[in-house]
C-alpha cells in the first residue's frame, strides 16, 4: 500500500493558503502580570495557528520586555472588584506580593510559562516583537534594557505601516 | 462519527478526519495521514509523533507545543519547520490524536 492511494476519509482543512494575508497585532499597553499574559496568550495561539503576528509594547506594557523587569512583574489586588477582597485589607503591607504569589502559582499550576519563558515561546515560533519609540525615550531605555527578541524600537508612523491591514487589539 | 477506510481497515475519526481512537493508529497510517495533508514523514517526524502519542497516552490529553518542548525537549522552531503554519494541528492529525484543548 503506498501513502498516496485514493481514501474516502475527511481530511481536516488546514487552510494554510487562507491563513496567508491574515495578519494580528496587539498592543501591550500594561505593565501587570495579569495584564500580560492575555497578550502573550493570543498571540502564542495565533502563531500556532500560522498567523503573521506581531506584538507591540509600550508605556507600561515596558514592563514585559524590560530585562529588569520581565520575571517579576506584579498583581495588584487593591482597586480590583474581581477579586472580591475588600480594599482595606488588599492595601495592607505586603499584599501586592501576597497576590502576586498566588497568581503565579495559579499560572504554574497550569503550566503556562512565566512572561521570559513567554516571549522565547513567541519569538521561536516567529512571532515579532516592537518596542515603542516615545515610550523607550520617556523610560531612557535602550534596545540594549531589552528582551533580545525585540527586533527593534520604532515610532508611531512605523507602527502604522506595520500594522496595514492586520486585525489589532489593545491590550 | 464516520468511519473511514484507510489501508483497507476501518478507521473511526471525527468529522474533521481526526481519528478519535488513537489505537487504530499505526506508523503506515501516519505515511497516509501527512501524505493528505502534503506531509513527507522523516525519521524527526517520527520521533516527534511517538512523543506525543507516548504523552497524550500518558496524561489523556493531546500535548500542546510548549509541552513539546517543555517535556519533549522538540525546539518549537523545528516543530514549525516539520509541521508548517500550524503544528500543534498537523501533529495531532498526522499522530492519530485528538486536537490539543490547552491554551498554550
Amino acid at each position: 500500500m503506498t501513502a498516496t492511494e485514493p481514501m474516502n476519509a475527511p481530511v481536516p482543512s488546514f487552510d494554510d493558503e487562507d491563513e496567508g494575508g491574515r495578519k494580528l497585532v496587539l498592543i501591550c499597553s500594561k505593565g501587570s502580570l495579569d495584564m500580560a499574559y492575555p497578550g502573550l496568550v493570543l498571540a502564542n495561539a495565533a502563531l500556532g495557528e500560522g498567523i503573521e503576528t506581531h506584538i507591540f509594547f509600550t508605556f507600561w506594557g515596558f514592563e514585559i520586555i524590560n530585562k529588569e523587569t520581565m520575571g517579576d512583574l506584579k498583581f495588584v489586588a487593591l482597586g480590583n472588584p474581581a477579586t472580591h477582597m475588600p480594599n482595606a485589607v488588599m492595601g495592607l503591607p505586603g499584599m501586592t506580593a501576597l497576590s502576586t504569589k498566588m497568581m503565579r502559582k495559579q499560572i504554574a499550576d497550569l503550566d503556562i510559562p512565566e512572561v521570559p519563558e513567554f516571549l522565547d515561546l513567541i519569538h521561536e515560533s516567529g512571532g515579532h516583537l516592537w518596542a515603542c519609540r516615545m515610550s523607550a525615550d520617556m523610560m531612557k531605555l535602550t534596545e540594549d534594557d531589552l528582551y533580545e527578541g525585540v527586533e527593534g524600537i520604532i515610532s508611531a508612523t512605523d507602527f502604522m505601516e506595520l500594522s496595514q491591514g492586520a486585525q489589532t487589539i489593545f491590550i | 462519527m464516520p468511519v473511514a477506510t484507510m489501508q483497507g481497515r476501518e478507521i473511526h475519526v471525527d468529522e474533521e478526519g481526526f481519528l478519535t481512537d488513537p489505537s487504530e493508529w499505526d506508523e503506515e497510517l501516519a505515511k497516509q495521514l501527512a501524505a493528505n495533508i502534503g506531509l513527507e514523514l522523516t525519521d524527526r517526524h517520527y520521533e516527534v509523533i511517538r512523543f506525543a502519542r507516548q504523552d497524550a497516552a500518558e496524561q489523556g490529553e493531546t500535548p500542546t507545543i510548549r509541552r513539546m518542548q517543555a517535556v519533549g525537549g522538540f525546539q518549537t522552531k523545528e516543530l514549525f519547520q516539520l509541521f508548517p503554519k500550524k503544528p500543534a494541528k498537523k501533529l495531532s492529525y498526522v499522530a492519530g490524536l485528538q486536537k490539543p484543548v490547552g491554551c498554550v
